[in-house]
C-alpha cells in the first residue's frame, strides 16, 4: 500500500518539473536508521516521491522460541524486545501470564514493578530524545542525555544487577526485593534529573533551527494516527489523549496522579515536546510510588507459581520440591489465554498468550508497538526533504529489536 | 632573522625591475620567498592539527567528558612533567591520529574514476596552503621605518586572491563526489557547490563594504595589510557591525561547519562528499576542512577584528621594532585561537540546518542585508 508523492500543478514548467527519480537505499546501516532498518528511497532530486521500509534484519523468531521454554525462561527474551526499555517488557509479559493465572501480585510488587516501568520509560525516550537530537545534528543533546542515562544505568544494576538486559520480572513477583538504600538513590536521581531535564530542554526546544527542522515536519493527523494503529507517544503527539495507564489501569496506575501529554499539530516537534512532558511525568509517578511504597512480601505465596526462599529450600523437603519443579517445568499457568497491553515508552506492546496449561506457553503472539509505527513510513516520508528522513525516523523513536523480534 | 628580512626587503625591488640585482641576490630571493611560505603553511597546518584535538577537546568539556587523554607514546609519555601533560591534553592522541591515516591501508574502490579520485583531496587541501601564503601574519619595520607585512608574498590585490582561491576548494568536494561514483557522495557534493557558490557571493559582498571603506583611506584598497593597518584604532567589526555578522555566517558556510555542515551531514548523507574514501586521503580533507577554518578565522581577524592589534586604539609601538613584530605575531595567533575556539563552540552547541533553509537564508536574509549594507555604505561614502 505504498503512496506516491506527486507535485502540486507545476507553474509553467511542464513536464520539465520532474526530472529522473533516483533510488537510494538508507540502511541497512546507515547513521539515521537506528539499527538495522533499510529504507528504498526513491528520489526527486532532494525530495521524497516513495519510500518503501524493509524490515526483519533482526528477526529471531521469538515468538516461536517462547513455544519451547517455560513462562520465566522467556522473560530474558522479552529484554531483546525493546531492549532501550527492557523491563517494561518483562512487566508486560509477566502482566499477561499473571492474567491468564489470575493472580493478583502485591501491593509492593505491583508499586516497585511501577518505578521500575517509568525508570525504563525514561531511559527509553532519553535515548530517544537524545537520537532525535542527534539526527538534528544536535551532538551535545545526545550527550546530555546519555548522562542522565548513565545514572540511571547504575541504579538498574544496583537493583537488578545488570545494566542493559535486566530480565527483573517474574510470574507472580519480582526476582527479588527491593536493596536497601535503593529508594534513596532513585529519589536522588529524580531530584537531579528534573533540573538536567531543563537544561536539555533549554539547549534545544526553544532553538530556531530545531524549531525550523521540526515544525510541520512528519505531520499525523489524528485520524491517520488511529487508522495506522500508532500507539503511545505517537498517537499522543497527534492530539490523542490515549494513555493505557488511564484507559485501563494496570499496576494500581489508577492510584497514582500523572497528566496526559498530547500535541496539537502531530508534527516531529510535537512529538519531541510530548517526550519531554512524559520524562517529568514519570518522575512524578516515581515520587509517588516511593512515598507510598507498602511493606510487605515482594512475592506471592504461591509455591506454584513462585519457588520458596533460598533459606526454606535448603531446609524444607516440601519447598526444595516446590523450588525443583517450578524451576524445571515453569510455573503452573492453568489452561486459558489472555492478551494484555503495557503502556510502553514506544507504544503499546501487546502480548497475546495461549496456555494449554503448565510451565510453558502453546502461543505468544508479540503486537510490537515499532514494527506498526514503522509501516506507517510510506504514508508519513513521501513529500518530505531527503534531509527529513533522519528527522522523522528520530522523532516517531522506534527499535528494531522490537520491530523484528 | 633580521638580516634575512632586511635581504627580502632590499631584493624587493629587484622583482620590480627598479634596481639592479644581481642573480645571486635573485637566488637568495627566492629561497627566502620558499622559506617564508613553508612557514606561513607550517602555521596554518599546524593550526589545523591542533584544531582537531582542540575540537576533541573543547567539545568533550561542553558535553561533560573527559575527551582523549590516554594515549601516550613511550618514552615521551615518561618525561617527568611535560609527558603527562600531553597526555592529559590529548596531544598524543594527535600524534596517533595522524599515525592511523598514513598507516592505514589505501584503499582504491574500483568503482571510481580514477584521475579526479586522486586529484580531489589535493584539490581540496591546496588552495588553502597557496592562501596561507598570502595571509599577513604580522607587520615589520625596516631601517627606514617603512612597514611591511610579515607574509610570503605581498600582492596589492591579496583579499580578492585569497576569497577566489580559497573558492577553489569546493572543487575538491565536488570532483570527490562526482568521481566516487556512488550516491550520497554524489549529492554531497551537489550540496556543497550550491551552498558554497551562493555564500560566497554574501562574503565578497560583505567583504566589500571593507574595501569600499578603504578606498577613501589608501591606494590599495584590496590590500590584506593596508586593511589590518587602517584598524589601528578602530576596528572594524565596530564601524561596520552587520558586515563582520554577514562575513561570519558565511564563512560558517564555507568552510562547511555545523550549523552549515551540508556537504557531509552525516545523519542523512552517512559522510557526504568523502563517504568513499579513506585513510590518508581522508585524512588530506580531514586537515583541509580544519585548514580552512584556520584561515577563514584569520581572514576574519584581518578584516573585522584589528588583526595583530591587541585592543581597540591600542596597537603596539613602532619604536619598539621588532618586539612590537614578535608581539603582534603572537596576538594574531591567540585571536584565530580564539576564532577556533568559536568555531568548535558553535559546532556543539547549534543543531543544523536543513539543506533548502541554508539555501533560503542565504538568497532571502544574507544577500538582501549584504546588498542593502553594501549600498548603506556607498551612500556614506559618497556623502
Amino acid at each position: 500500500m505504498e503512496k506516491e508523492f506527486t507535485y502540486p500543478e507545476p507553474a509553467g514548467l511542464g513536464d520539465n518539473r520532474i526530472g529522473e527519480k533516483m533510488i537510494v537505499n538508507l540502511g541497512p546501516s546507515h547513521p539515521a536508521t537506528h539499527g538495522v532498518l533499510r529504507l528504498k528511497i526513491e528520489l526527486d532530486g532532494d525530495m521524497v516521491t516513495r519510500c518503501d521500509p524493509i524490515v526483519g534484519q533482526l528477526h529471531r523468531g521469538q515468538e516461536k522460541l517462547a513455544e519451547n521454554m517455560t513462562y520465566n525462561q522467556f522473560v530474558p527474551f522479552t529484554d531483546r524486545l525493546d531492549y532501550l526499555a527492557p523491563m517494561c517488557n518483562n512487566i508486560a509479559f509477566v502482566q499477561c501470564v499473571e492474567k491468564i493465572a489470575g493472580i493478583d501480585v502485591t501491593e509492593r510488587c505491583k508499586a516497585l514493578r511501577v518505578i521500575c516501568c517509568e525508570l525504563s520509560r525514561i531511559a527509553s525516550h532519553l535515548v530517544g530524545l537524545a537520537a532525535y537530537g542527534m539526527d538534528a545534528g544536535g551532538w551535545t543533546v545526545f550527550m546530555y542525555c546519555y548522562t542522565q542515562r548513565e545514572k540511571l544505568m547504575t541504579l538498574f544494576e544496583e537493583l537488578t544487577g545488570a545494566r542493559l538486559t535486566n530480565s527483573f520480572a517474574r510470574v507472580g513477583g519480582m526476582r527479588r526485593d527491593i536493596p536497601e538504600s535503593w529508594l534513596g538513590n532513585v529519589n536522588k536521581f529524580a531530584n537531579q534529573f528534573l533540573p538536567a531535564l531543563d537544561e536539555i530542554d533549554k539547549l534545544i526546544t526553544r532553538n530556531r533551527i530545531f524549531v525550523d527542522r521540526t515544525e510541520g515536519i512528519g505531520i499525523i493527523t489524528p485520524e491517520q494516527a488511529m487508522q495506522w494503529g500508532l500507539t503511545g507517544p505517537n498517537l499522543r503527539g497527534s492530539g490523542v489523549a490515549t494513555d493505557l495507564r488511564k484507559d485501563c489501569p494496570y499496576l494500581g496506575y489508577d492510584n497514582y496522579e500523572f497528566d496526559v501529554a498530547i500535541g496539537a499539530r502531530g508534527d516531529a516537534y510535537d512529538r519531541w515536546l510530548v517526550r519531554i512532558e512524559e520524562l517529568r511525568q514519570s518522575i512524578r509517578i516515581i515520587r509517588q510510588a516511593i512515598e507510598k511504597m507498602p511493606d510487605g512480601k515482594i512475592n506471592i505465596d504461591d509455591h506454584r507459581i513462585v519457588p520458596p526462599e533460598k533459606d526454606k529450600v535448603l531446609r524444607n523437603m516440601e519447598d526444595l520440591i516446590n523450588n525443583f519443579v517450578v524451576v524445571t517445568q515453569g510455573p503452573a499457568i492453568p489452561r486459558g489465554e489472555a492478551y494484555f497491553e503495557a503502556d510502553n515508552p514506544k507504544g503499546a506492546l501487546g502480548f497475546y498468550i495461549m496456555s494449554m496449561g503448565g510451565g510453558v506457553p502453546y502461543r505468544v503472539k508479540i503486537r510490537a508497538p515499532s514494527f506498526i509505527t514503522l509501516s506507517a513510513m510510506q504514508e508519513i516520508l513521501p513529500g518530505h526533504h531527503m534531509s527529513d528522513i533522519p528527522i522523522i525516523l528520530g522523532s516517531m523513536d522506534f527499535v528494531l529489536g522490537e520491530c523484528d523480534r | 632573522m633580521s638580516y634575512l628580512i632586511n635581504q627580502t626587503a632590499t631584493c624587493m625591488p629587484a622583482l620590480l625591475g627598479t634596481a639592479d640585482c644581481s642573480y645571486a641576490d635573485m637566488a637568495l630571493f627566492i629561497v627566502l620567498k620558499v622559506v617564508f611560505a613553508l612557514a606561513a603553511i607550517i602555521v596554518i597546518m599546524c593550526f589545523a592539527a591542533l584544531s582537531v584535538v582542540a575540537e576533541r577537546k573543547v567539545c568533550a568539556y561542553i558535553q561533560g567528558r573527559y575527551g582523549p587523554n590516554r594515549t601516550a607514546i613511550p618514552i615521551i609519555a615518561a618525561i617527568p612533567l611535560v609527558g603527562n601533560f600531553l597526555k592529559k591534553n590529548g596531544l598524543m592522541q594527535l600524534v596517533a591520529d595522524g599515525l592511523k591515516f598514513l598507516l592505514k591501508e589505501d584503499p582504491l574502490p574500483a568503482h571510481v574514476s580514477k584521475l579526479w579520485y586522486l586529484a580531489a583531496p589535493i584539490m581540496s587541501l591546496s588552495p588553502i596552503l597557496i592562501c596561507a601564503c598570502l595571509i599577513p601574519f604580522g607587520v615589520w619595520w625596516d631601517s627606514g621605518g617603512a612597514a611591511h607585512p610579515l607574509a610570503a608574498a605581498n600582492i596589492d590585490v591579496s583579499l580578492l586572491a585569497v576569497l577566489a582561491i580559497g573558492a577553489l576548494g569546493v572543487y575538491g568536494a565536488i570532483m570527490a563526489g562526482w568521481s566516487s561514483n556512488s550516491k550520497f557522495p554524489y549529492m554531497g557534493a551537489i550540496r556543497a557547490s550550491a551552498q558554497v557558490i551562493s555564500y560566497e557571493l554574501t562574503m565578497a559582498l560583505a567583504a566589500m563594504s571593507v574595501v569600499l571603506y578603504m578606498g577613501s583611506v589608501s591606494d590599495s584598497p584590496l590590500s590584506l595589510f593596508e586593511i589590518a593597518s587602517a584598524q589601528e584604532q578602530s576596528w572594524f567589526f565596530m564601524t561596520q557591525p552587520l558586515a563582520a555578522l554577514l562575513f561570519i555566517v558565511a564563512l560558517f558556510a564555507e568552510t562547511n561547519r555545523l550549523p552549515f555542515d551540508m556537504a557531509e551531514s552525516e545523519t542523512d548523507l552517512v559522510s557526504g562528499f568523502h563517504t568513499e574514501y579513506g585513510s590518508f586521503k581522508f585524512g588530506l580533507f580531514f586537515v583541509g576542512e580544519y585548514g580552512h577554518v584556520a584561515l577563514g578565522s584569520a581572514l576574519f581577524i584581518i578584516l573585522f577584528l584589528g588583526a595583530w592589534n591587541p585592543l581597540p586604539y591600542i596597537s603596539y609601538p613602532e619604536s619598539w621594532g621588532w618586539i612590537s613584530t614578535l608581539l603582534g605575531f603572537i596576538t594574531f595567533l591567540v585571536k584565530i585561537s580564539a576564532m577556533i575556539f568559536f568555531f568548535i563552540w558553535v559546532r556543539w552547541t547549534l543543531p543544523r540546518f536543513r539543506y533548502d533553509q541554508v539555501m533560503a537564508l542565504c538568497w532571502k536574509c544574507l544577500m538582501p542585508l549584504a546588498l542593502a549594507n553594501l549600498v548603506f555604505y556607498m551612500a556614506i561614502a559618497a556623502i
